[in-house]
């Protein structure tokens, strides 16, 4: 058997306590095949939803249902998705792009099994217990579903691998289930394996005792064994590691000291055998051993350079950009009429409509009906707050990294601090090697910008073009979303690396003009810090180029700075 | 309902269960927000706290479940009714209203009833939940993530106890007293500071990473989820050793001295630590206050002090994005030059 056809199998037999799968990768035969065997093993007229990338709060989480409750003229509540997915399974499409308050209001359902409505003049409180298979068509690792879903999937599964067929009884080992024992030895040895893989989360230890019961009941029997247990490890703690146990420890010292808790030191690597322990021992290597071999091996290699940047990531890049905009403060609400700048707000003219029914229905209305008249109608005007978005490109190659990184690193504090004030969000974006690299996606957290910015490595060639290149992709991707970028870059203006990854100073400085041209086109605001120690031509005519506020550090003090960043950038509000 | 997680079975969390115990004695302090990694059993702990809490008395069909002892907090209705004669008196279990994330504004206040507005043409008030959570808490999960104005409301009938409902043609004041719990996870997003400032306490949670510890969590909680009823069963009596506590403390509380020379050090402490206004002392001398109440003293020392300044004052620092130790330290560095190690 396959392991999605594994997990399928676990999934259904105890949907409601390992959650659910993340199923990562395009939609294509292969998602369409596990999620038809996953189907076909669920009990007979199990729900099945579909949670769109555009749902509503009401559809969501129910609510008023608005075109029953005109028709009635009295409230008719709907559901709502999640409690309709009671009993049976919830797909979440483009799970990598969903909002937080789509999150959180899954993550709530998920933790308590019911889904508590309060809006629109409706208070339920409904079932809503499933397994949530979210599909993540994330491309590359900034795109993922949020973290605080993840934590609650049990699984996580490579959707095109496919899934073979699965022939199992699940009726029978559902019911076997709940007899199912896990002695004290598996329990140890589970816990032991997810503290040496550095899985923190006491949800995804409890996920592997689940996923071995399950186990064992798939199997038909009472207790849980080793291979039970190696196999939860396997599915569960294993996609999970954040560390590799008994890895070369040189290069665990080059992580950075925050991210990983203080405990986390390599000596703990092998957790403490303290003396009762002692005879768990192999039994925990072992089931150890079987999640390693199943870490697969680009992982590995990825992991020690990854673990800061996927933790630091946390709740996910295009989640952090759409809290802010639409979901902004709705303006003031008033009478009048709806149109480009102010949307109906139908509660509210209901509201307003209401104490006049009786009046009306007297005056001659139909017996039933709502009595709506044009001056009851009222809209919603949106305050339009256009996020702005500092996007900081540094210069992090050799030529600067030697003198002035650090310099650079200080006034970029200054900046983010400033940033805090105001409120905006901040992205880092750093260019040092071969290419740029997208160090910190935008975000509000404070905490994650300072760690970003600490872990900014330094030295290589200056591919300024390639750093170009991100930065418009970015900004414009920003743009896009409905938010105002500004970008401060922060370099000597001298590159030496061209767009291609060929070194040569004149091809490259050919091309970083080249993009700074195109930036320019893109018409954002930008400012242009010249770190060379003595202000130089180069920087000079780059700013000229990208059309941007031309600022030399070596005059620059914190307030100047902010001062400069300030006047280059839109006027929010 | 169902059952839920016996406070007294929580492992470890030490500073998270001794915030909201004294929340428990003394809900004037203004509420406790827990940030902190996911999967650390935040909510858990809430919803164990409302399990323990004795029940209490309430006028009867009171929608605010009013406390008859106190008539001077009395909603406008128990007033009438009180002013024709005494008022029935019934016990209910002390709410915990949890804010789901989507409710709208008007759920959260009250508004208008629409069912009887549509259909009979009445104009009555729908008290919201902040009506329901009066005398008890308001648990809001990922806070960081509600809308700015539903927090700021949230905050200001906390610390005024009173709701005050102008909309929809209605005019209505009700009590709304109520321990804001709130939690929510740091990389996901910063509260505002000035919201930040209007929580009592603040703490921190992590994941333990002792394997003991690690251990006791996951067998506990799997047991739980096991058989509850069971599980539950096994701490009764430590849960109901800690109900008592929690009572005599509210007992004692007002009772408690505070000596001047311990008012002088949460003084010169929140100096030195620069925190602004005076809502910083006036916390801190409160919560020490409590904890020695939770511990049947009557005198609030140094060491009651020195042990809550912590979580009474660490998200009230003003923020300095050079300094790279966090506000914990900061306090407890503060601390140890006050007072020595």
């Amino acid at each position: 058997m396959s392991d999605a056809g594994r997990v399928a199998a676990l999934l259904a037999v105890d949907p409601v306590g390992l959650g659910g799968v993340v199923l990562r990768g395009n939609a294509g035969p292969g998602r369409d095949a596990f999620l038809a065997e996953f189907r076909a093993l669920l009990p007979e007229g199990a729900a099945c939803r579909r949670l769109p990338l555009s749902v509503s709060d009401a559809r969501l989480t129910g609510g008023l249902d608005l075109s029953a409750t005109l028709r009635a003229g009295k409230p008719i509540a709907e559901r709502g998705l999640l409690a309709e997915a009671h009993g049976g399974a919830l797909l979440v499409a483009m799970a990598e792009r969903i909002t937080p308050f789509v999150t959180a209001q899954l993550c709530a359902a998920l933790d308590r099994g019911i889904v508590a409505t309060a809006r629109d003049g409706v208070e339920a409180v409904n079932p809503a217990e499933f397994a949530c298979i979210a599909l993540d068509e994330g491309i590359d690792d900034t795109e993922a579903a949020p973290a605080s879903l993840m934590d609650r999937l049990a699984f996580k599964l490579n959707a095109e691998a496919g899934c073979d067929e699965v022939d199992v009884d699940v009726d029978a080992a559902r019911a076997r289930l709940p007899g199912v024992v896990l002695g004290e030895q598996i329990l140890n040895a589970l816990t032991g394996t997810a503290l040496a893989l550095g899985v923190d989360s006491t949800r995804a230890q409890l996920f592997a005792l689940r996923g071995a019961r399950a186990a064992a009941a798939l199997a038909g029997r009472d207790v849980v064994t080793e291979a039970d247990a190696a196999l939860a490890a396997v599915l569960i703690l294993a996609p999970r590691a954040t560390r590799v146990p008994q890895a070369e420890q040189e290069e665990d010292e080059e992580q950075p000291p925050e991210p990983p808790p203080p405990e986390d030191n390599p000596p703990e690597e092998k957790p403490p055998e303290s003396e009762n322990e002692l005879q768990d021992g192999p039994l925990e290597d072992r089931v150890l051993d079987a999640a390693k071999a199943a870490i697969p091996e680009g992982v590995l290699a990825m992991l020690q350079s990854a673990v800061s940047s996927a933790r630091a990531r946390g709740g996910g890049k295009s989640g952090a950009w759409q809290k802010s905009g639409k979901r902004g403060r709705p303006g003031i609400t008033r009478r009048g009429m709806p149109g480009p700048m102010a949307r109906l707000n139908l509660i509210e003219t209901l509201r307003a409509a209401a104490p006049w029914q009786r009046l009306r229905r007297a005056e001659g209305g139909i017996e039933g009906r709502v009595l709506v008249r044009p001056d009851d109608i009222t809209v919603t005007r949106f305050r339009q707050r256009r996020e702005t978005t500092t996007v900081f490109l540094v210069d992090a190659s050799g030529s600067l990294a030697t003198n002035r990184l650090a310099e650079a690193k200080g006034a970029i504090e200054l900046l983010l601090a400033d940033c805090y004030v105001r409120r905006d969000m901040v992205a880092l974006l750093a260019f040092r090697g071969a290419g740029a690299e997208l160090i910190l996606p935008p975000t509000r957290s404070l905490v994650r910008a300072k760690r970003g910015l600490r872990l900014l490595p330094g030295g290589g060639g200056t591919p300024l073009a390639a750093g170009l290149l991100a930065a418009r992709d970015l900004v414009d991707n920003i743009a896009r979303r409905g938010g105002t970028p500004a970008m401060v870059l922060l370099t000597d203006g001298s590159a030496n690396i061209a767009l291609d990854g060929a070194p040569g100073r004149a091809r490259a400085m050919e091309d970083a003009l080249a993009q700074a041209r195109g930036l320019r086109l893109s018409g954002h605001a930008t400012l242009l810090v010249d770190t060379a120690p003595r202000p130089a031509k180069l920087a000079r005519e780059l700013a000229d180029t990208l059309g941007a506020a031309y600022l030399a550090m070596p005059y620059a003090d914190a307030a100047r700075l902010s001062r400069a960043v300030q006047s280059a950038m839109p006027v929010t509000g | 309902m169902a059952l839920a997680f016996p406070f007294s079975a929580i492992a470890g969390q030490e500073e998270m269960k001794q915030a909201m115990l004294i929340a428990a004695i003394d809900p004037t302090l203004g509420g406790v927000l827990v940030f902190g990694d996911r999967g650390t059993g935040k909510s858990t702990a809430v919803r164990a706290l409302a399990a323990l809490l004795p029940q209490m008395q309430a006028v009867e069909g009171c929608r605010y479940h009013c406390d008859p002892a106190q008539e001077s907090r009395l909603c406008s209705e128990c007033q009438d009714r009180l002013s024709r004669g005494a008022l029935p008196i019934t016990m209910v279990t002390v709410p915990v209203v949890d804010l789901p994330l989507g409710a709208s504004e008007d759920r959260v206040v009250g508004a208008l009833d629409l069912e009887r507005a549509l259909s009979r043409g009445e104009k009555a008030f729908e008290p919201g939940l902040l009506a329901r959570a009066n005398r008890g808490f308001l648990y809001v999960d990922e806070v960081n993530l509600l809308e700015d104005h539903l927090v700021d409301l949230l905050i200001d009938v906390a610390a005024s106890g009173e709701n005050v409902v102008e909309r929809d043609g209605l005019s209505v004041r009700h009590p709304a007293r109520f321990v804001l719990v709130g939690s929510g996870n740091p990389e996901e997003g910063e509260l505002r500071p000035q919201l930040l400032d209007r929580f009592g306490l603040s703490v921190e949670v992590k994941t333990p990473m002792d394997i003991a510890t690690r251990i006791d969590v996951v067998k506990r909680r799997d047991a739980f989820d096991r058989d509850p009823a069971q599980f539950v069963a096994l701490y009764l009596a430590q849960d109901a050793a800690l109900r008592e506590q929690i009572l005599a403390g509210r007992a004692l509380l007002a009772k408690v001295r505070v000596p001047d020379a311990v008012l002088e050090a949460a003084s010169r402490l929140c100096i030195a630590l620069g925190t602004d206004g005076l809502r910083a002392e006036l916390t801190l001398m409160r919560a020490a206050r409590a904890v020695a109440a939770l511990r049947g003293h009557h005198e609030v020392t140094e060491a009651e002090l020195r042990e809550i300044a912590p979580p009474a004052l660490r998200h009230r620092l003003r923020r300095n994005p050079l300094d790279e130790s966090g506000s914990t330290t900061r306090v407890e560095r503060a601390i140890a030059e006050l007072f020595g190690a």
